[in-house]
């Protein structure tokens, strides 16, 4: 059933703390960073007023608050952090421990450009460097969708053939400290939404037990795993990724039944004929779609897909909504040093590298450390790709789009 | 160990171990097993005390012994040993 909503001013940041305030999860833990930082208040007032029944964890540094959380998780309680840039890099080991235990945290992650120099603003610099770390990325183009995935990710995470950890990014300052208008839900149709949290059974060694620290039925997670037996277990978090594909969609579905909101892991934006297309993540991609609506009205067949979903990689969605585009951009906010292109490039590439009909495709790097990423440079991405199309190759493969000679 | 090792569709999911330690025999790693001569020995129990492992057990008899399912053959118990009634030697 549909729900009645109510339109509220948030910011990014405040949608967040707005969702898990809904969403009542038992244990937050979490220390404030720019852009986050909003989050954290925002949530410390919940508590302090008695909006919340969540036990709130005044961490001194993002090392303990992701670790309070994967201790939380682990005995079944659903534990929520939020952090960006340095924090994210200084939870670094709790990353991988929180994704190998199965434990369905929740991160919000303000994306923010690494240090050093040190700064403040957008790119994904941050929340790029950890998506090996076996969470599921999803990325927000606004405050709408921020909210959402903040709610929708407990079910995803939580899913009983996902039980992984969560990260829903959303861009520094210019989602997280940007007034927008927000659809929200009733708290009650939040919390009949998530429900509570569902466990898996396994066969510790008492017996089957659920999947949570117990001292009536003791359990033991991640002890020493050594050659015999830690290949194993990577397999079963590559696994879960792959129901994770699977699982996504389901809630996504399920939850537009309750918001008349339908998600996918790539939205294409007038895509059907279309002979240049720009994909990417985040914030960036309302102005492409504002860009690629006056090149239209110019006569220039330019379409958009953006990724909401980056980890798992949606490949065969991926080749199915490019269909046969003959020339893909790729707008990457973070560089990786070294590598061949930027990391959505990369997966974009290594994607299509099988199929026979494939686009021409090459990466625009971009926003790096906050800087702006205006329609006119938009528009800068798109006659590159037009001159791509008209050459029939690309001739530079990696660009750096905005940054002086 | 000549053990048949469950594969990762059957492991228990979340790094869970599916035996605890006490079925994970780890006497097979080491080189040397400690050897006590009870005949000079004053069941002091120190070995007992100092063994990393709890491989040394204490006797209804007073005297010590070595689970040799488990003895990692560290020797600290025969470098403890105050009357040196322990002898390291080489495992066949």
């Amino acid at each position: 059933m549909m729900e009645k909503q109510i339109l509220m001013g948030m910011n990014g940041d405040e949608a967040v703390a707005y969702a898990t305030k809904q969403v009542n999860p038992d244990v937050v833990a979490a220390y404030p960073i720019t852009p986050q930082t909003i989050i954290v208040e925002r949530f410390s007032e919940y508590v302090a007023d008695g909006l919340v029944d969540t036990e709130f964890v005044a961490v001194e540094s993002e090392h303990s608050a992701l670790s309070s959380c994967v201790g939380a998780a682990a005995t079944g309680a659903r534990a929520f952090t939020a952090t960006a840039a340095n924090g994210l890099a200084l939870m670094w080991e709790i990353t991988y421990i929180a994704a190998s235990l199965r434990l369905p945290i929740v991160m919000a992650i303000v994306n923010r450009a690494m240090s050093a120099p040190i700064n403040i603003h957008n790119d994904h610099s941050d929340s790029m460097g950890a998506r090996d770390s076996g969470w599921i990325q999803i990325y927000c183009e606004n405050s709408q969708e921020v909210y959402d995935a903040c709610i929708e990710a407990w079910k995803m995470g939580e899913h009983l053939d996902v039980q992984l950890p969560v990260m829903v990014c959303l861009d520094g300052f210019t989602l997280g400290h940007t007034m927008e208008n927000v659809l929200t839900l009733p708290d009650k149709a939040v919390k009949e939404f998530i429900g509570e949290r569902k466990f898996i059974t396994v066969e510790g060694h008492l017996g089957e037990v659920e999947f949570r620290l117990d001292p009536d039925n003791p359990l033991t997670m991640g002890p020493l795993d050594l050659q015999d037996f830690y290949f194993e277990h990577k397999l079963q978090q590559v696994e879960a990724m792959g129901e994770a594909l699977k699982a996504i969609p389901e809630v996504d579905a399920e939850y537009a039944k309750v918001s008349g909101r339908r998600y996918g892991m790539l939205h294409p934006y007038r895509m059907e004929d279309a002979e240049v297309a720009v994909m990417g993540l985040g914030s960036t991609m309302g102005t492409v779609r504002y860009v690629i609506d006056e090149l239209r009205e110019e006569g220039v067949k330019a379409g958009l897909l953006k990724m909401r979903v980056f980890r798992p990689f949606p490949v065969e969605d991926l080749i199915e909504v490019v269909g046969d585009t003959p020339v893909v951009g790729v707008l990457d906010k973070a560089a990786s040093f070294g590598a061949p292109g930027g990391p959505l490039y990369e997966e974009v590439k290594t994607a299509f590298y099988d199929e026979a009909d494939r686009p021409l495709i090459a990466d625009y790097i971009y926003g790096l450390g906050g800087r702006d990423a205006s329609p006119k440079l938009i528009r800068g991405v798109f006659k590159s790709l037009e001159e791509i199309r008209s050459r029939g190759e690309v001739a530079e493969k990696v660009s750096y789009v905005g940054v002086r000679e | 160990m000549s053990e048949q090792k469950p594969g990762w569709r059957e492991l228990p999911k979340g790094a869970v171990p599916y035996k605890t330690s006490e079925e994970y025999e780890t006497g097979d790693w080491g080189v040397e097993r400690p050897e006590i001569d009870r005949s000079r020995c004053t069941k002091c129990m120190l070995c007992h005390f100092y063994c990393p492992e709890g491989a040394i057990k204490v006797r209804e008899d007073g005297y010590t012994e070595v689970d040799l399912r488990y003895c990692k053959g560290c020797g600290i118990c025969a470098t403890e040993c105050p009357v040196k009634c322990i002898e390291m030697v080489r495992k066949k």
